[in-house]
């Protein structure tokens, strides 16, 4: 298939995506009772649209299910059909074939299990309970459409271009269309594509829908890359606008006004230009949101319990990059909610609950970063059983211990406490994962919860994974940056809190009442300098997985936002440094791996006891 | 890869860059030559063996600097503003390398490379492509990417080198 065919192939496949996308989001926010016909139009036109171009592309799998999907959610708009729940859940499995059927077709690997055949018997079924009508016609115009694939494809895409200031009217147009016609629903190739090309848009419930279909018809699709090249042209830019500003201030300011306020100019509008760039990145978190409503529709309907999902904040916008992350660990938490937090109704009754239990997913800004936050209003963490599972593990546990400490205990590698193993969940793997994953992005996970009442468990997030703040320090003339999510506090130590521990000198640091064990960046490092006495040393105390520990390093230098680079992609991992970034000067300063740097002590602690 | 040890036999002449080590002319396939650079200040890295002098920041990559002069022994090594970095692209890789100088880019066909001698274990036979000779110069032929991607260089994570 030649480049530009498989352009349009590659626009067919995003499409046919988000088509069946908001397919099963209408699908799930249907009122069986009661039909709101805007939303079974939505429905019907992103079923329609799909097996037009699946017909030009002459995907006849695809043609054949939607085809039926089609002609039963017709009878059902009509009113010739009357919605059943059995309905929805047989539309929500074609849908699955669908999406497998696409996969397939996009990975250009035909997958014979996907059962085509007997989804379209089952639609075919339900349809004849009812008399036929004459809706052959529109299908066999299809069949003759594969002919004539880039002109349709392109009228398609004419419709985005055009409809960009005005999403609402254009979409309106759809409906006037199709209300007037039920019965012939593609009288045109041209005119078909577009009528039902925004299906998301307008027809969507205020309380599931996110601002993604509107967002659609007024965007353009850009690939990551490019916008990933622009990101990292701008912070070339802000280090040379640095630059320059550092040149410029030793300038005697009455004698160079004039560059001097040239200077200022730059800064302010290279900043406009990095946080507008930087906001090309950001997506509404209802982008992996969205999917969890058919999750926990399936979970909770496997484990036969009930469950209502609220979605807030679902507009909030983050990196791309932490969403792509993001979804993964979400989704595990979630199924962990379903599957221990929220009892089976007849468990939620006896403790004076609601039969059907309530799990919140919910985003919003906090300071500089990102929080979500998972709440159900199940049993909650049962504490006695996992310090008990804990002993078993022979992990370093005592009664004493907080609630916080006991809660962090399930993200320990193989730790579970459920009774059964599910397929779901309780497998004890997940939890450590989900972690680390959040860790790897320079997030945090905190637990909350109450036994009968509900756990929280909240992940903060910082809002790119770009750009980092940072507090920059020096350890014999070389910079360093702390990501600043790490530091509690800095402080000058003085030299009566310091004290030792087995012999070794300096080995831990009181502060407040607390001993800390201080680690020194020079001996981390391996710098060649000796360390500074301590009392003339600056002690940064960090946090990581949740246990404080002291860090000496020479002096404060100051805070600032440093863009992230790589260091493997032309070097490699290397121990304690989690990336690089570069200063003002043009200099390469290395941004420390706080959660690497106890377990780096450690093992220079083995290896000197190790020596004879 | 333009590895010139597959084109002898009568193959049109290929280009090299010469540099000087000490005492010794080596030359590397000119194509994996991205620029020649002054040493400027490198950032050092925690750790790391001495051959690897930190990395440094070009045009907005981090670059990390090897100087062969340490990794071969030699004794004097010494950063002024007349000492060289030639910039390497090696995969996808940059990697700057510390030399004495560099001389000039010399085109040398396959019948002008005799193979290497075998010998001692001072300098691993596996990185050297052959000999030439140039105007009574003696040229060390280096397959710089088996080099730069060794695991004694220590330049690439163990799993991809």
């Amino acid at each position: 298939m030649n480049d530009g065919m498989n352009q349009f192939l590659q626009v067919f496949f995003e499409e046919t995506e988000e088509h069946l996308a908001s397919l099963e989001l209408l699908l799930l926010g249907l009122d069986l009772q009661q039909p709101d016909p805007e939303e079974l139009n939505g429905i019907f036109r992103a079923a329609h649209s799909i097996k037009g171009s699946a017909g030009m592309f002459g995907f006849d799998d695809l043609t054949a299910v939607t085809h039926e999907l089609e002609t039963l959610l017709d009878r059902i708009r009509s009113g010739q059909l009357a919605l059943q729940a059995e309905m929805v859940d047989l539309f929500l499995q074609a849908r699955d074939v669908l999406m497998r059927l696409l996969d397939a077709h996009r990975q250009q690997r035909p997958d014979p299990d996907v059962p085509v055949s007997s989804t379209v018997a089952r639609l075919r079924e339900l349809l004849d309970a009812a008399p036929a009508t004459g809706e052959e016609a529109s299908f066999g115009f299809f069949d003759d459409a594969p002919g004539t694939p880039q002109a349709a494809t392109d009228d398609d895409f004419g419709f985005f271009d055009e409809a960009p200031g005005a999403p609402a009217q254009a979409a309106d147009d759809g409906f006037g269309f199709f209300d007037d016609a039920p019965g012939t629903p593609a009288p045109t190739v041209s005119e078909a594509p577009k009528a039902v090309a925004p299906p998301a848009s307008p027809s969507t419930s205020p309380s599931t829908k996110p601002s993604a279909g509107e967002g659609e018809s007024s965007s353009i699709r850009v690939s990551v890359e490019k916008i990933d090249s622009l990101i990292n042209l701008v912070g070339e830019l802000v280090i040379t606008q640095a630059m320059l500003g550092q040149l410029g201030g030793a300038l005697d300011p009455s004698l160079h006004e004039r560059i001097h306020q040239a200077l200022a100019q730059l800064e302010h509008n290279t900043r406009d230009l990095q946080e507008s760039v930087m906001s090309i990145r950001m997506l509404p978190i209802s982008f992996i949101f969205s999917r969890f409503p058919r999750l926990v529709r399936d979970t909770s309907a496997r484990l036969g319990k009930q469950v209502e999902l609220l979605l807030q904040g679902e507009h909030t916008e983050l990196d791309k990059g932490v969403i792509e992350r993001l979804s993964d660990p979400l989704t595990h938490i979630v199924r962990n909610s379903i599957d221990h937090g929220i009892e089976l109704p007849e468990v939620r009754l006896a403790a004076g609950k609601p039969a059907s239990g309530t799990l919140r997913l919910g985003a919003f800004h906090q300071g500089g970063s990102i929080v979500v936050q998972i709440s159900d209003d199940g049993r909650g963490l049962d504490r006695a059983r996992i310090l008990a599972k804990a002993r078993e593990k022979n992990l370093a546990v005592h009664d004493g211990m907080s609630d916080a400490e006991v809660w962090q205990l399930i993200f320990m590698p193989g730790f579970s406490t459920a009774e059964v193993v599910t397929d779901l969940s309780g497998r004890g793997v997940g939890m450590d994962v989900v972690k680390r994953n959040i860790q790897a992005m320079g997030g945090r996970i905190e637990i909350d919860s109450a036994a009968g009442l509900g756990t929280r468990i909240s992940i903060r997030l910082p809002l790119t994974l770009a750009i980092l703040d940072g507090l920059i320090v020096a350890v014999a003339n070389t910079h360093y940056v702390i990501p600043l999510t790490y530091i509690v506090e800095s402080l000058q130590p003085k030299a009566a809190d310091i004290r030792g521990l087995g012999g070794e000198e300096g080995a831990v640091i009181r502060v407040r009442g607390e001993y800390l064990p201080l680690l020194s960046l020079h001996d981390l490092l391996g710098e060649a300098a000796p360390p500074l006495p301590a009392e003339q040393s600056i002690v940064v105390i960090l946090e990581a997985d949740g246990r404080p520990f002291a860090l000496q390093v020479d002096d404060l230098v100051g805070q600032q936002q440093v863009v992230i680079k790589s260091l493997e992609q032309n070097f490699r991992r290397i121990e304690g440094i989690a990336g690089a970034t570069i200063m003002g000067d043009g200099s390469v300063a290395l941004i420390l791996d706080v959660d690497a740097l106890p377990g780096l002590a450690q093992q220079q602690g083995a290896a000197l006891h190790e020596l004879p | 890869m333009n590895s010139p040890s597959v084109q002898q036999g009568g193959q049109p002449a290929q280009e090299y860059l010469t540099f000087t080590l000490g005492r010794e002319e080596y030359a590397i396939d000119i194509l994996r030559v991205q620029e020649i650079r002054g040493y400027d200040q490198v950032t050092a890295i925690a750790n790391s063996p001495a051959f690897i002098k930190g990395v440094i920041n070009l045009r907005g990559a981090i670059v990390p600097i090897v100087d062969l002069r340490i990794k071969f022994n030699l004794a004097d090594v010494t950063y002024d503003p007349f000492t060289v970095v030639i910039i390497l692209n090696i995969g996808r890789r940059i990697v700057g390398v510390v030399v004495d100088s560099v001389s000039d880019v010399i085109a040398l066909s396959g019948e002008e490379i005799k193979p290497p001698p075998e010998f001692g274990a001072s300098f691993d036979t596996e990185y050297l492509l052959g000999l030439a000779t140039v105007a009574e110069r003696m040229l060390i032929l280096v397959d710089i990417e088996k080099l730069m991607t060794s695991r004694e260089m220590g330049l690439v994570e163990a799993a991809a080198a």
